[in-house]
């Protein structure tokens, strides 16, 4: 199977162009492009830890490593499409045009940050592993039905294909055709489960042989590949011809979450080399290099920017009005029920009498 | 003659829990954990901390990331002569085995006539209050006492927790054994080494009182216990009652008490419709009606999906709304 879904790289760890075929289509705009979204959702990423250790934020999950597969499926979208993200995906969220201070409510434990900018279809994070791709699939299927040309996205991990909701959503999205494309990040862990413990297939994109769908195994950390192949994807998705299954090869340099320690389960100097070897960023940098695109001081001033937009995200996140318990009960439905109306009139009276 | 100390050990509640499937893995070949990052990782909350290491792979597995598969395999394994203990991450991951505890584990005996029997454990950590992301935090206890053929344990101590963790190991039914979160590593407890158990089905009385039945279990015992203690200032004394098990309920405990203070306040995490505390107010109707002096009081979460951590000390029940109901069923 290894054999017959090999990892398919267009840009090699050297930052050279291996798919002459889509040489004419890369433009400096482009490549500068990928880079400053990559920048942008580390700078984002190493912040976020940062808050979560001087408990300005909750539990966070960290995506570093992963920049490249983020980024270049997530600008591989329209406008109008659909986008499903796991908690770990918000660097494609952040991409594809969240706010990026509901994703720090988000994780400072507020609902409000499940609400994307008006007109982005962007779904809340799935929590609980491989729920999402059932709706993905539901919601590219309805995008058919109305006649449009729009697609989805669903993002999912390595883990998340050991579960039942995997299976039926795909196969689901099979049966109806339907416009979505299924992009898994495999970074080679489910918290402290490796890969070869998690299944016996060799390859997450041979999964598609059973499903009748093409399946993809790419690269995860070359940008160029993530972005074509998910391009391609998401055109067959458009041309009425069904869902894809996308396996981007890559890695998590850090913990599963900051509650995790990954020195329980594995050795942390292989992400160290990584970094050195692997690193989506730094393999854009070579390219550059050898084009003649690299520009220290833009990329400074990219660096900058990004860490200003930010820290204007954190402000706005702490500026943010405190919870206002009237919410846990006037969003559950559209009229609150009679039990549901009594407890908060309840509550509310209390914390009024006994602040 | 002999004198036989029992030693003890100062535990939290999570190391309790560790401690009670070393004892049985030691004991009872049969004995088999499986779950998602149980092994090397010893849990995400250390609860299963260097059991893979002393006991093998082959005992401590770790799982692929499916609870329909691993719970559904573990009922296969029960059936099968081994004693299977599955941790879920957090009990708002369960729903995936939902349908196999529903339709399997819970039935098989009186589908078979007894022929076919369960004697499984489903782990669970449960509970809001620790600042956990969205659905790390249900307490859905009532979604399985209402659920027939499976018994629910839910410990709030260290010493509770190892003996009935054990008992539910040899239970011959599967038992569902919530695990307080909250709790795991606040309160510590004096636990004897090796094998002891404590019964299920029978809650336990904290603190004795006259004046108002104050009734918890898991996460909420210590806000119970709070509330009593302010009320005790006040002059007014609160029968403490730690049910431990929410199927089959302690019924005789919870008549004996209520008879005696005429008045009864229930705190639970969970919503209030559906709730156990219905369950226990029915107790209280059967056994003990003409005893009351005031209306059961329900302290609970509200009908509402356990909000976001921001907002979650607005949901969880508090020892200032605990006061506030045992002022009502007081001044009544
Ligand atoms: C149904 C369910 N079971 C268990 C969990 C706990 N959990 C959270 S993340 C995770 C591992 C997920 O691994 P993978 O799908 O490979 O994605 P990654 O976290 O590596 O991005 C687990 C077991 C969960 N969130 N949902």
């Amino acid at each position: 199977m290894i054999k017959q879904f090999p990892i398919q790289q267009f840009l090699d760890e050297n930052g050279k162009i291996l798919n002459k075929d889509i040489r004419s289509q890369i433009t400096t705009e482009l490549v500068k492009n990928f880079y400053q979204h990559c920048v942008r959702i580390r700078t984002f990423d190493r912040k976020a830890i940062s808050l979560q250790r001087q408990g300005r934020i909750g539990t966070y999950a960290p995506f570093e490593g992963q920049e490249a597969a983020q980024v270049g499926s997530a600008l591989a979208l329209q406008q109008d499409d659909w986008l499903f993200p796991t908690y770990r995906d918000h660097g494609a969220a952040m991409t594809f045009g969240h706010s990026l201070r509901n994703i720090l409510l988000f994780w400072n434990g507020r609902n409000e940050g499940c609400i994307p900018p008006e007109g982005k279809k962007i779904f809340p994070p799935a929590i609980p592993i491989a729920t999402q791709i059932p709706h993905a699939a539901g919601a590219a299927y309805a995008e058919k039905r109305k006649g449009t040309k729009n697609a989805a996205i669903v993002y999912f991990g390595d883990g998340a294909t050991s579960e039942g909701d995997f299976h039926e959503g795909i196969n689901f999205a099979s049966v109806m055709k339907a416009p979505v494309v299924l992009f898994n990040q495999n970074n080679g862990y489910a918290i402290s489960v490796p890969i070869n413990k998690q299944m016996s297939s060799q390859t997450i994109a041979q999964k598609a042989l059973a499903y009748d769908i093409p399946g993809v195994r790419i690269d995860g950390n070359d940008i160029f590949v993530v972005y074509f192949e998910t391009l391609k994807a998401l055109e067959r998705a458009r041309q009425g011809q069904g869902p894809t299954l996308i396996e981007a090869v890559t890695w998590r340099y850090g913990a599963h979450t900051t509650a995790d320690d990954p020195s329980k389960y594995r050795d942390q100097t292989e992400s160290q080399q990584r970094r050195h070897t692997m690193d989506p960023l730094l393999r854009i940098e070579h390219f550059m290099k050898n084009e003649g695109m690299y520009d220290e001081h833009w990329i400074n001033e990219i660096e900058e920017a990004a860490q200003a937009e930010i820290d204007l995200a954190v402000q706005e996140m702490e500026e943010f009005p405190v919870a206002n318990p009237a919410d846990i009960f006037d969003h559950v439905f559209a009229e609150p029920t009679w039990g549901i109306q009594k407890q908060k009139e309840e509550y509310l009276r209390l914390l009024e009498v006994n602040p | 003659m002999m004198n036989t100390v029992i030693q003890t050990k100062t535990l939290t509640l999570v190391q309790a829990i560790n401690e009670a499937m070393d004892t049985m893995l030691k004991e009872n070949e049969q004995v088999i954990l499986l779950g998602e990052d149980i092994g090397k990782n010893g849990g995400v909350f250390r609860a299963t901390d260097g059991l893979q290491e002393k006991y093998g792979e082959d005992r401590v597995l770790d799982t692929p990331l499916s609870e329909a598969g691993f719970v559904g395999a573990a009922i296969g394994m029960a059936v099968n002569g081994f004693r299977p203990v599955v941790e879920i991450q957090f009990l708002g991951f369960i729903y995936p085995a939902y349908e196999q505890i529903m339709t399997h584990a819970s039935r098989l005996r009186m589908r078979t006539m007894g022929y076919y029997t369960v004697p499984m454990v489903i782990r669970a950590p449960y509970g809001a209050g620790v600042r956990a992301p969205e659905i790390h935090c249900d307490s859905t206890e009532a979604i399985f006492t209402h659920m027939p053929g499976i018994k629910v344990v839910c410990p709030s101590n260290p010493y509770d927790a190892k003996g009935l963790l054990i008992a539910a190991i040899e239970d011959p039914d599967p038992v569902l054994f919530l695990e307080p979160m909250r709790s795991y590593r606040s309160v510590r407890d004096e636990v004897p080494d090796g094998k002891y158990i404590v019964e299920i089905g029978k809650g336990n009385r904290l603190i004795e009182g006259e004046d108002v039945t104050l009734i918890s279990w898991g996460a909420m015992v210590p806000v119970a216990l709070k509330a009593a203690e302010q009320m005790k200032v006040r002059g007014i004394h609160c029968d403490v009652l730690d049910l431990r098990t929410l199927y089959p309920l302690d019924h005789e405990l919870i008549a004996e008490s209520v008879q005696k203070t005429g008045r009864t306040v229930i705190v639970h995490e969970a919503h209030a419709t559906g709730g156990v505390g219905n369950d226990i107010v029915s107790i209280i109707n059967d056994t003990s009606f003409l005893f009351q002096k005031a209306p059961v009081e329900r302290v609970t979460g509200f009908d509402t999906p356990v909000p976001y951590f921001g907002f979650e000390d607005h949901y969880l029940p508090t020892p200032k709304r605990v006061v506030h109901a045992i002022e009502k069923v007081m001044k009544y």
